[in-house]
């Protein structure tokens, strides 16, 4: 195998971590934790393919990369907002409690 | 670097992820995160790209993981009831992960050792972003002021009427 794909093992290892976060926990938390380990995931994927691709010299892996984590910032920020501002209202973060929308 | 260092890395970070995703309690997962995080930005480094590992430490282990303690702070009374874990979700995530690795398994791997470039300075990144990614780069500045106005709003107390 090369580093490529053992680098690629890792981060759909990694992806699929984040995905078992976020679909069975009920604390929403729990749900950003898993949604911010697919994001890491991604950046690994392409800073990956970045290095082992044919133009290692324009940095464009990169670029998406730290994009990719500057809009993972924001993300979480809002989330935690979310978060906070759903626990005012019901007292819990369990999200399969948060069912006033239900028919 | 040497195999071993990798291998070595590479067991930190998915132990701490994995640590993260099942911990019972959300204070140890928050902290197993940061040990997934640093071990991803010791990944970039070892690919070459140091800037983005040295972001990935500020952003992620600075200020993420920070702001994740603080709303398990402030969401505390919550946080002490154990966590129903569903097993469905592990069949999917087994699922999805084996789906990957028969896709990554099947392709034929198109190169590749790495080719020796020169090293990405911070430099050559701050050239690139301000000439070709100039309209992202601004679209990141407008998303990251909406985010701090939006968090700020959500977060603000109502008023009592």
């Amino acid at each position: 195998m090369t580093t490529l794909s053992i680098l690629l093992v890792i981060s759909a290892a990694l992806f699929c971590i984040g995905l078992l976060a976020a679909l069975s926990r009920r604390h929403a938390i729990f749900i950003l934790i898993g949604i911010e380990l697919m994001l890491a995931a991604a950046n690994l994927n392409f800073v990956a393919f970045w290095r082992f691709g044919p133009e290692p010299q324009t940095p464009t892996g990169v670029m998406v990369a730290i994009f990719s984590i500057a809009i993972a910032a924001a993300e979480v920020a809002v989330g935690l907002a979310l978060v906070i501002s759903v626990y005012r209202h019901y007292r819990t973060t369990n999200v399969d409690r948060l069912n006033q929308l239900k028919g | 670097m040497n195999n071993a260092a990798f291998l070595v890395i590479a067991i930190v970070t998915l132990a701490g992820a994995l640590a993260a995703a099942t911990l019972p309690k959300l204070i140890h997962a928050a902290l197993c995160l940061i040990v997934a995080f640093v071990g991803l930005a010791a990944f970039f480094f070892f690919l070459g790209a140091e800037f983005v590992g040295l972001v990935q430490l500020f952003v992620y282990v600075g200020a993420v993981a920070v702001l994740i303690v603080f709303t398990i702070l402030l969401t505390r009374r919550d946080v002490g009831k154990p966590d129903k874990f569903n097993w469905g979700g592990i069949v999917v995530a087994v699922a999805v992960f084996g789906g990957l690795l028969w896709a990554i398994l099947k392709t034929p791997s198109v190169a590749i050792a790495a080719a020796q470039i020169p090293p990405l300075t911070v430099k050559r990144i701050g050239e690139v972003l301000l000439t070709n990614y100039v309209w992202p780069l601004q679209c990141v500045g407008l998303l990251l002021t909406a985010a701090l106005i939006g968090a700020l709003v959500l977060v603000m107390e109502e008023k009592r009427r």
